[in-house]
């Protein structure tokens, strides 16, 4: 196997005095989408903030593409979009794109191109306050995708979406991974999990499994993705 | 650190101003319809006015700025788009830049409107030319900013943001010597007094209206209004976290 794009060994994270995550030690493969599945609270969004950087961590290594995680050579590389999208709800979504694409050195056209990728098009002069939450997250992934990063990492990105616009972000993401990309996708709905090449499971902190969709159906015996995550709930406790 | 970035969060925060129209306006008159008041206030007392309304022309924009770049902020640290530009390759010099030319655009247009008005209307004299009163207005102004920003970094909320006001900026106008010379407080007021970053903007802007020449006493004064916002920015820079808890 070629060197891993993230690479965690031993991970801890301690936030007011509770361990929120807890000796997770992992590895992603380059160009695949790896699904982040647990439910919320369980240390999702710490164990992302911890890939990209922005976590204070208690123990254990984080490295990205070979480097030390939030490292000035990587931020150019990796790609966060946050659960809340973390936009500028005063200006357009022109506007918007277009500062980020200049904080990230992008070239001028890619505002636009970008903008069309995550099929906003229509709303290009639009105040972001006065859109839905869902084109709201779109504008946030957009601003990430902005300079064609080589890590994304998306926590939830498909909360409040309809069916339609979720099944061609998914799409685009899969098209992104076969590009090279290596993407971490949180969720906590089970059937999105069968889109993704490699599974986490996490619960309360530790990281319970790390498999394929398939390999999780066949060791559960469950077709369901859903119901193979509770039977590795249930396996973890009697263990 | 690089100029291109500073220069495009200077637009974004102007971008974000221009959506709203009603803040610009209250920003632009809302001094200048003060300084009228005070004109009447002071009906008849020339002398009163000019030595209270021709500093405050350079001192509103300290006041104006200090408030809105701290809500800035501090909308900026809650949206989450701030930790979403500490994950972007930029460095914290080039968003606190951004926001000074952006502050000190405003605080130009803001002093250009309240200067014209006093100076040209009201009947206030500036011996030494209403330019330098505006320079030291934009001066003023961005200072203001830096403190704003510096502070904006303990409150939690826009409410908290809002409550420095009167906690930190009110004690220094009352302290600077624009109501009462600063000679006639408890001595222990005025060796405060010399702590504070305001006395030294009023100081500036005193001798700036003052029939008398101007000494090197403006240029300290200067000096330690540009030395306090270079602190004040080097602090805030402190205050902005890549990795939070």
């Amino acid at each position: 196997m070629p060197d891993p794009a993230i690479e965690i060994e031993s991970l801890e994270v301690v936030r007011g005095g509770n361990q929120v995550v807890r000796s997770i030690s992992l590895a992603i493969e380059a160009g695949t989408i790896t699904g982040l599945l647990g439910p919320s609270g369980c240390g999702k969004t710490t164990l992302m903030r911890s890939i990209v950087g922005a976590q204070i961590t208690a123990a254990g290594r984080v490295k990205v593409l070979g480097r030390e995680a939030g490292s000035r050579e990587l931020r150019p590389l990796v790609g966060y979009v946050t659960q809340a999208p973390s936009v500028y709800g005063d200006l357009t979504v022109q506007e918007n794109l277009e500062y980020f694409g200049r904080v990230v050195g992008a070239p001028g056209a890619r505002a636009t191109e970008t903008i069309g990728t995550v099929g906003l098009s229509d709303y290009t002069d639009r105040l972001v306050a006065s859109l839905s939450g869902g084109e709201r997250a779109r504008v946030s992934l957009a601003s990430a995708l902005l300079n064609r990063p080589r890590i994304l990492i998306l926590d939830e990105p498909t909360v409040g979406l309809d069916p339609v616009l979720r099944a061609e972000l998914w799409r685009d993401f899969r098209e992104l991974a076969d590009g090279g990309v290596t993407l971490l996708v949180s969720s906590h709905v089970m059937d999105e999990a069968g889109e993704c090449d490699d599974l986490l499971l996490m619960r309360e902190g530790r990281l319970l499994r790390q498999c394929a969709p398939d390999e999780l159906r066949r060791e559960t015996g469950q077709q369901d993705l859903g119901r193979a995550f509770l039977k590795v709930i249930e396996m973890a406790g009697r263990s | 650190m690089s100029p291109r970035i500073a220069v495009a969060t200077g637009r974004r925060v102007l971008r974000q101003v221009r959506h709203d129209p009603r803040t610009i306006a209250l920003l632009l008159a809302v001094p200048a319809l003060l300084l009228v008041l005070m004109r009447f206030i002071f009906d008849g007392q020339d002398q009163v006015f000019q030595s209270i309304g021709a500093p405050l022309c350079g001192l509103f924009p300290f006041i104006v700025m200090f408030l809105i770049s701290s809500i800035t902020m501090l909308r900026e640290r809650t949206s989450g788009t701030l930790e979403r530009l500490m994950t972007m390759p930029m460095s914290k010099l080039d968003l606190l830049l951004g926001y000074g030319l952006a502050f000190g655009a405003l605080a130009a247009a803001q002093a250009i409107v309240v200067c014209s008005v006093g100076f040209g209307l009201l009947g206030l004299t500036a011996p030494h030319g209403a330019v330098l009163v505006g320079a030291l207005a934009i001066l003023n102004a961005v200072l203001g900013m830096a403190l704003g920003l510096l502070l904006s970094a303990f409150a939690r909320t826009e409410f908290q943001a809002v409550q420095f006001m009167p906690a930190f900026v009110f004690p220094q106008i009352l302290l600077c010597g624009l109501f009462v010379s600063r000679e006639d407080m408890a001595p222990a007021l005025e060796a405060i007094s010399w702590l504070l970053p305001f006395t030294y903007a009023y100081d500036a802007l005193a001798r700036a209206v003052s029939p008398t020449p101007l000494g090197s006493g403006i240029v300290v004064d200067a000096l330690v209004v540009a030395g306090t916002t270079i602190g004040a920015l080097v602090l805030g820079a402190l205050t902005l976290k890549r990795r939070t808890p």
